[in-house]
């Protein structure tokens, strides 16, 4: 770990620039992606990638260069393009940042255990190999697969006011997925997947439940192909954590990001509902919602002590009972807004330029159990799994869909249903939280997914959620 | 340059090579300037040299395969394609025999390399701000060479060079609505650019009358090529792919087996012949162009070597995704100056946005319009119509609502950049439906 830092630290000593300030990115990451499919191995597929971004601030004005060459003269090329471009585009830039603050951290990051050796390939696929042998023979099951991803990821950042920032994670994203067809309708049923990434070792498999799990995703698919179809009409809406996840990355991570609110993103990601003006005001949810930006949680996929523009990350509030307190942005945004806000400037990798992005924002328990959460429920629906997500640009008109959904009358769990979908406006929805689960719902999860940025970015974001109840939600089935 | 250090990894493996192994080397290089917009202003600049090689190693029925950063130094490039060929080797005895490896190993051969020269980034701000620095104008210029390689132990040999620019943006009036526009190609040229410029301000003026607020049903629509692309793109995730129609996860699984038809109007093709896509798969095929749906009915599906080893059906030069790369619908009658007289009263919808399916098997999707859409009134535009939802089956919207598609088409280049700058593109008319379904 951190082999190359001594290197690192020769070559920008080295570098040579008429640039008030300058800094280095160094990203190196590993990827190993492995899955089983239908009792057959896909081939193992390996990626090793290593670069940096250098940028530079000059005259208040900011610019970057981005190069896998890390020789001196490779370093010094990229850093020269970069003060070049800064020199070109001056008369032009929307930005003055002469007199925005420079970090200057020291600080080393580690995932939780790090160091632990992991099991080798052939171990691996047994495990995955025996997932999938695991789904019982059944002609109308069409499709199954049991995945394992494994990231390794070390950052360096080094600046010439003298930051230095190290970090070296380890992410795991197993899976397992079976669908079930009868040739006029399919339905799928996983575990894991898109919807569950940690940091850590190996024991994030267990936490996942993936061993052992295969005869029941298939018996549930199988159960899914056979149900009706979810009755149209107005119902409570219990969501378990694997589509709180979703319901918190649309419809408040993404509205709650500064640089939408200050017209970035515009043209691609989109803008928000949410003004500038509403931080401290607006009462976001019912009084029960309390949302965490939460780099501490170490299991979590976006815990760090540093973002990637060299802030230290600390666990805030954006929302606390039900008022929205303050936004997702990184130094930048609160410089150009004079808001507050978090450490969450990231960039995917090494060739990209970090901004505004969700981190770990997760929703704070509450006091009831599952038991006491559907109890409470009248006419209602429990979702879990999300499947399917759509939101318009300004993050507010949503529809969300689920792979299972089980009725709720009376205060007790009642038939299985496909194709649970439902729709809402986000700046009404959250006031419809009734009710929070306690810390025995509480689950840490998160995604590899999450897109936005021009040029594009995919990142790795964490959200950790109690099952939530929602009162008085359109909720409604498939054609199928 | 680079096509020279592609050959010398080429030379690397064919040297290391031990008895019995086989290979495909691909590659994926670009020289990127990325310049975002804000308010006709400069958001964010940079530039992005990246090179990756894609290495796949072959041995007694099994593979394995890995992707590396290639840093443009020649020895340490040799060094790292060698450090994966020893990774992969020690890897393969490790694996069962992989009962789908199916190789193409013919030597084909494919050069293509388009070098016209790029715009001058200085040339490109002074017309931004000439042209559009009195509006709200936000987006991004992304321009540079893009490379594309592949390469196989049976000797076949492929290369690709386009440069390309691609400059997208959106116009903001202040009432919050927007017109999106793009110019984009090969060639710049800076009278056309400057049209597009000034097209799309003078549309910005059908945004400042007062918005229709419209309630949720059914209503008579043209979705515009640009929206008639975001339909396009969830059919390319997963529809045409001969592995999710074998497996229940295609939308168009009804389609293919016979049980709905689409509108006889309806005719897609994968059309990479004169396309801006690489002549040749990710896996290494030569791409062909595939019929897909013909009038309505089903044609071939898109299958890659695996699929076609796997669910005994034909390879067709697909990627591994088996996702088009240049999907073409074929125009119809209607001339695009008598769209709003046809469509008479209703939604001329200029884009779509965030598309997902609500019932996969049903092919029916939900998503929003976005930017520019329209109330139509009797042939004439009444005003922008706020965000809408709508959640319909695409049996529906290219099936019996389908009234007519336009006899212009436009060619729409991706602007997508995630990881990379995209090679694909499509080239779609307008469509104009009896009644699509607004639900929020």
């Amino acid at each position: 770990m951190f082999d190359s830092s001594t290197l690192l630290r020769q070559r920008f000593a080295a570098l040579r620039s008429t640039a008030d300030l300058f800094s280095l990115r160094h990203v190196r990451q590993s990827h190993q992606a492995l899955s089983v499919r239908r009792n057959v191995a896909e081939p193992p597929a390996l990626s090793q990638d290593e670069g940096a971004m250098l940028t530079v601030r000059i005259n208040g004005v900011e610019a970057y260069a981005a190069t896998a060459d890390l020789s001196q003269s490779g370093l010094q090329r990229a850093l020269e393009q970069a003060e070049n471009l800064a020199r070109q585009i001056a008369r032009y830039s929307l930005l003055d940042l002469r007199d925005q603050p420079v970090p200057t951290g020291r600080h080393d990051y580690l995932s939780p255990h790090f160091d632990q050796p992991m099991p080798g390939l052939a171990d691996c696929l047994g495990l995955l190999a025996e997932e999938s042998a695991s789904v019982p023979s059944d002609s109308r099951l069409v499709d199954w697969q049991a995945s394992l991803g494994m990231s390794l990821v070390e950052q360096t950042y080094l600046n010439s006011a003298g930051a230095e920032l190290r970090q070296a994670q380890r992410f795991l994203f197993p899976g397992l997925a079976v669908t079930a067809s009868d040739g006029q309708d399919s339905q799928s049923r996983s575990l894991g997947r898109e919807n569950f990434g940690q940091q850590g070792g190996f024991e994030i498999i267990e936490r996942c439940g993936l061993r052992g799990a295969a005869r029941q995703v298939a018996d549930q698919a199988l159960q899914l192909l056979q149900a009706p179809n979810t009755p149209s009409g107005v119902r409570d809406l219990l969501l378990m954590p694997d589509q709180m996840m979703l319901q918190i990355h649309e419809s408040i991570g993404h509205p709650l990001e500064m640089d939408r609110i200050l017209g970035d993103e515009r043209n691609y990601a989109g803008t928000s509902f949410v003004k500038a003006a509403d931080f401290g005001r607006l009462q976001y949810g019912s009084s029960l919602l309390n949302v965490t930006f939460d780099p501490t949680l170490s299991e979590e996929l976006a815990s760090y002590s540093h973002d990637d523009d060299g802030t230290p990350a600390s666990k805030q509030f954006l929302i606390q009972n039900g008022v929205l307190l303050r936004p997702l942005g990184g130094a930048l945004s609160q410089f150009r807004s004079g808001l507050g806000g978090v450490a969450n400037s990231r960039a995917c990798g090494w060739n990209r330029a970090p901004i505004d992005r969700m981190a770990n924002l997760n929703i704070e328990p509450g006091d009831q159990s599952l038991d006491q959460l559907i109890a409470g429920i009248e006419h209602g629906i429990l979702m879990r799994t999300n499947r399917s997500w759509s939101i318009d640009d300004a993050r507010n008109k949503f529809q969300f869909g689920c792979e299972w959904g089980q009725l709720i009358e009376h205060g007790e769990l009642k038939g299985i249903v496909k194709n649970p979908n439902y729709r809402g406006i986000s700046a009404r929805f959250w006031r419809n939280l009734a009710a929070v689960g306690d810390r025995s719902t509480f689950q840490v999860l998160g995604t590899p997914n999450c897109g936005k940025g021009e040029p594009n970015q995919v990142i790795r974001v964490g959200h950790a959620s109690p099952a939530c109840v929602f009162s008085a939600i359109d909720v409604f089935g498939g054609d199928a | 340059m680079m096509k020279q250090a592609f050959q010398s990894l080429i030379d690397t493996l064919g040297s290391a090579l031990q008895a019995g192994e086989n290979y495909t080397l691909g590659l994926s290089a670009e020289q990127s300037q990325f310049v975002r917009l804000n308010h006709a202003r400069v958001r964010q600049a940079g530039e992005v040299s990246q090179a990756s090689a894609h290495l796949r190693l072959i041995h007694a029925g099994r593979q394995a395969e890995q992707q590396l950063t290639l840093s443009g130094d020649r020895h340490l490039d040799r060094q790292r394609l060698l450090d994966a060929l020893s990774q992969l080797r020690q890897m393969l005895p490790l694996l069962a025999a992989d009962p789908y490896l199916s190789l193409d190993d013919s030597a084909w051969r494919s050069d293509s390399q388009q070098t016209q020269a790029q715009p001058d980034l200085n040339e490109v701000l002074a017309l931004l701000e000439q042209e559009a620095g009195d509006l709200d104008l936000v987006g991004i210029y992304a321009a540079g060479p893009i490379w594309r390689g592949f390469a196989s132990s049976f000797g076949a040999f492929g290369w690709h060079q386009a440069n390309s620019f691609n400059i997208d943006w959106s116009l903001f009036h202040e009432s919050g609505q927007a017109v999106k526009a793009n110019y984009a190609g090969q060639v710049w040229r800076a009278d056309d650019f400057t049209a597009r410029l000034r097209q799309a301000r003078a549309q910005l003026g059908h945004l400042g009358r007062a918005p229709v607020v419209l309630q949720p049903g059914s209503y008579r629509a043209y979705l515009a090529p640009a929206a008639m692309d975001e339909i396009a793109g969830m059919l390319c995730w997963g529809g045409f792919s001969a592995q999710a129609l074998a497996t229940g996860s295609s939308a168009l699984q009804r389609l293919y087996s016979g049980d709905a038809t689409l509108s006889p109007l309806i005719s897609f093709t994968e059309q990479v012949s004169g396309s801006l896509s690489p002549a040749f798969s990710d896996e290494g095929s030569p791409r062909l162009d595939v019929a897909l749906i013909e009038q309505g009915k089903p044609a071939q599906r898109l299958a890659c070597a695996r699929s076609a080893a796997e669910f005994g059906v034909l390879a067709n030069g697909a990627d591994s995704y088996e996702s088009p790369c240049a999907l073409s619908l074929a125009p119809g009658q209607l001339p695009r100056e008598q769209v709003l007289a046809r469509l008479g009263t209703g939604l001329y919808i200029s884009n779509l946005w965030y598309l997902n399916y609500s019932d996969l098997p049903a092919a029916r999707m939900t998503g929003l319009t976005r930017f520019a859409t329209f109330w139509v009134q009797d042939g004439q535009i009444q005003g922008p119509v706020n965000t809408m939802r709508f959640d319909d089956s695409l049996y529906n919207l290219l099936g019996d609502q389908l009234e007519a598609l336009t006899c212009e088409r436009e060619l729409i280049l991706s602007t997508s950049t995630y990881g990379q700058r995209s090679t694909g593109s499509s080239h779609l008319p307008g469509a104009l439906v009896k009644a699509l379904t607004l639900t929020l």
